[in-house]
């Protein structure tokens, strides 16, 4: 583990993050949003983690701060999921552009 | 040790790639289950910083969890078996290039800046999950316990909000 430099884990979870913010740009359907935004909770994750082993390795903090971002995840996907069903319910599309009653 | 950059560049690469499908795959359920290789190999790279017991809650709620919340909600929204439309083309291209842009932007401050090296002693014995349930609930200077009472209270928060919304509404009397 300590061949390969913190900098390399670095370049890996900013690559992650760009990969989910390119599928956040491009992508219109609200799960895949979704899953994008996963991704990018989880390059996050992989700093703290990362950050830890090689900065701090007496110390715990970086633990706890993934296993918050997890529990956070968690909450926000299950939340996100109901009102995408919801709002299936309600327009028979989870297209973002079909979802534009509230924006006057 | 020796074969250890080779886990990490392998597990590199199957994460990249396997995120790179989920953003870009025409068929949604596809994108799902490559978001699960991704994620499997996150867990993977928790285990290769030897970070047991973060690997074991990623795989338990992460791939567990939330991957099967999204395969159940893709059943229940769409046909799994349509494309989904392309990006419109102008969208992609500003997309990429934006990203390009913040990536190589990241690299080059990630590259310049220098880490102080924290040395690598006494870890095994520090990051165990005793340890780690021992600091989450200790009310001490150093604990945890007030961060974990207030998610627990977020995902309470959480759990009566869906009931809230998923429910149908009553048609008034008619």
């Amino acid at each position: 583990m300590s061949q390969v430099p913190l900098t390399h884990i670095l370049v890996l979870s900013t690559a992650l993050f760009f990969i989910g913010m390119y599928g956040l740009f491009t992508r219109r359907n609200l799960i895949t949003m979704l899953m994008s935004v996963e991704l990018i909770l989880n390059s996050a994750n992989i700093n703290f983690v990362a950050f830890n082993r090689y900065l701090y390795p007496g110390k715990l903090d970086g633990i706890f701060f993934s296993l918050f971002i997890v529990a956070i995840a968690a909450a926000e996907a299950a939340v996100a999921i109901a009102i995408i069903i919801n709002l299936y319910r309600n327009f028979k599309s989870i297209d973002v552009e079909a979802a534009d009653e509230m924006k006057f | 040790m020796s074969e250890s950059p080779v886990v990490f560049y392998l597990l590199s690469v199957v994460i990249l790639g396997a995120a790179l499908l989920a953003v870009t795959s025409r068929k949604i359920f596809r994108s799902a289950i490559w978001l699960l290789f991704a994620l499997t190999g996150i867990a993977g790279l928790y285990f290769w910083l030897q970070m047991e017991f973060v690997a074991a809650v990623q795989i338990v709620v992460y791939v567990g969890g939330i991957v099967v919340l999204i395969i159940f909600s893709i059943f229940l929204t769409q046909q799994s078996g349509k494309d989904l439309p392309a990006p419109v083309r102008g969208r992609a291209v500003f997309s990429v290039l934006a990203v390009c842009a913040g990536f190589v932007l990241t690299c080059l401050m990630i590259t310049r800046y220098a880490f102080p090296n924290g040395g690598n002693s006494g870890m095994d014995a520090v990051a165990s999950v005793g340890n780690i349930g021992a600091q989450l609930l200790s009310t001490s200077e150093h604990g945890y316990v007030l961060p974990f009472e207030v998610i627990s209270v977020l995902l309470l928060a959480a759990m009566i909000g869906c009931i809230v919304i998923a429910m149908k509404t009553k048609p008034d009397n008619p």
